[in-house]
C-alpha cells in the first residue's frame, strides 16, 4: 500500500518537475524562468523527502533543508540582480 | 520584556532555541545547553540587523492567529487548486490597492506574507511611504469585500498582537 | 492504519505540487502564474513532510519533528520570493492580461 503510494507520488512529482522545466525553457521573460526554477527546487525537496521515506532513512532530511536554504538565497540573489543590476550593494 | 541588555530579543532567542532542538532532533540536556548558548549569543551579535523589533507580543492572540492562518491556508489552497484546474478564461484577475493601518514594519511584513499565503492574493509591492500594499488577486469578485475581509481577519488581529 | 495515513498525506501533497506546477504552465500571464507555486506547491511539500513526520515518528522510538523545519522555512520564504518576483515583474513592466482590473494604475 505505502510503496504503491510512494511510486505514484514519485510519478506525480516527476511530471511536476517536467512541467516546470517546460516553463524554464519556454519563458517568455526572465521572472517566469526564475519562478519556474524556484518551483523546481521546492519540488525537488518533495522528491528528496519521498526518497527518504522510501529508503527508510532520515539522513536525506539534511539535504532537503540545505536545498531549501540555498534555493531561497539563489532566488533572492537573481531577483535582486534583476531589480538593481547588482547583488551586493 | 525589554531591559535585559544581555538578552536584547527574548522572542528571537526562544525561537532559536526551539529551532536548534528541532534541527538536532533531540532534547538531550547537552543540546539544550548548547542551544541556549546560541540563543543568547546569536541575537547579541546580529542586533544591528533588527532595526524595529516588536516591543510586546501577546501570545494568546498570536496562537489564535496562527491556528486561523493554518486553517485558511488549507481552505485557500483547495480553492486555488480548483481555480487553476478550471479554464483560465473564467478567472477575473485584478490589482488591488490595500490601504494599511498598521505602522510597525515587522507587523506589515507579517501581514504581507499572510496575504501571499491565503486565498488567491499575492502581495506585489509596498508603496514608498509604507501606507499601502499592492495586491494581485487571482479571481476577484468585489474589491471592497476583499479589503474588508483582510482588514477584519488579519490586520486587526495583528494589531492586537503587537499593540500598535 | 498509519500506512494509510502516510500514503494519504504523501499523495495529497504530490497532488497539490502537481497542480501548482500545472498552474505555472497553463495560466496566461506572469502575475497569475505566481499564484500556483507560492501556494499550491508550498502546501504540497508541507503535506508530504507531514506524511514523512508521521512515518518516521511511528517507526523510530521517538517523535521525529525535524522535517517540520523544512516546512516552516518554506512557509516563511515562499511569500518573500513571491513578493520579490512580483516586484521584479512590475519593474520590468511585464505584460498582464487585458482583463486585469486596475492594470493601468500600478
Amino acid at each position: 500500500m505505502l510503496s504503491l503510494a510512494i511510486e505514484a507520488a514519485f510519478a506525480m512529482m516527476t511530471l511536476a518537475l517536467l512541467l516546470n522545466l517546460w516553463r524554464v525553457v519556454r519563458g517568455p521573460d526572465l521572472p517566469d524562468r526564475i519562478l519556474a526554477l524556484d518551483t523546481m527546487y521546492i519540488n525537488s525537496i518533495a522528491l528528496i523527502v519521498l526518497y527518504g521515506v522510501q529508503q527508510k532513512s532520515e539522513f536525506y532530511f539534511e539535504a532537503a533543508l540545505l536545498i531549501a536554504v540555498m534555493g531561497f538565497v539563489g532566488t533572492v540573489a537573481v531577483v535582486k540582480y534583476l531589480l538593481r543590476g547588482d547583488i551586493v550593494e | 520584556m525589554k531591559g535585559f541588555s544581555w538578552l536584547p530579543h527574548p522572542y528571537l532567542s526562544l525561537m532559536l532555541l526551539v529551532i536548534w532542538l528541532l534541527l538536532v532532533n533531540t532534547t538531550a540536556p547537552g543540546h539544550i545547553v548548547l542551544g541556549t548558548l546560541l540563543a543568547i549569543l546569536v541575537p547579541r551579535y546580529t542586533t544591528t540587523f533588527w532595526s524595529d523589533p516588536p516591543r510586546k507580543v501577546r501570545l494568546l492572540p498570536l496562537l489564535r492567529y496562527t491556528l486561523v492562518l493554518i486553517g485558511d491556508i488549507i481552505v485557500a489552497n483547495v480553492q486555488v487548486a480548483i481555480l487553476i484546474l478550471g479554464p483560465a478564461s473564467r478567472l477575473r484577475p485584478a490589482f488591488v490597492h490595500y490601504p494599511l493601518t498598521l505602522q510597525s514594519e515587522f507587523a506589515i511584513t507579517l501581514l504581507a506574507s499572510t496575504i501571499s499565503l491565503t486565498p488567491g492574493t499575492v502581495t506585489a509591492d509596498v508603496s514608498a511611504d509604507g501606507k499601502g500594499l499592492l495586491l494581485h488577486a487571482l479571481d476577484l469578485e468585489d474589491e471592497e469585500a476583499l479589503i474588508h475581509h483582510i482588514r477584519e481577519r488579519y490586520e486587526l488581529p495583528l494589531k492586537e498582537i503587537f499593540e500598535c | 492504519m498509519i500506512e494509510i495515513l502516510v500514503s494519504f498525506f504523501l499523495l495529497v501533497g504530490a497532488a497539490f505540487a502537481l497542480i501548482g506546477s500545472w498552474g505555472l504552465v497553463h495560466l496566461p500571464d506572469f502575475y497569475l502564474r505566481l499564484h500556483g507555486p507560492t501556494k499550491a506547491t508550498t502546501l504540497g511539500v508541507g503535506g508530504m513532510i507531514i506524511g514523512s513526520v508521521i512515518y518516521f515518528s511511528s517507526h523510530g522510538e521517538t517523535l521525529s519533528l525535524h522535517e517540520l523545519l523544512v516546512t516552516l522555512f518554506l512557509f516563511i520564504t515562499a511569500p518573500v520570493s513571491a513578493h520579490m518576483l512580483a516586484k521584479a515583474a512590475l519593474h520590468l513592466q511585464l505584460r498582464s492580461e487585458e482583463r486585469t482590473r486596475n492594470r493601468n494604475d500600478v
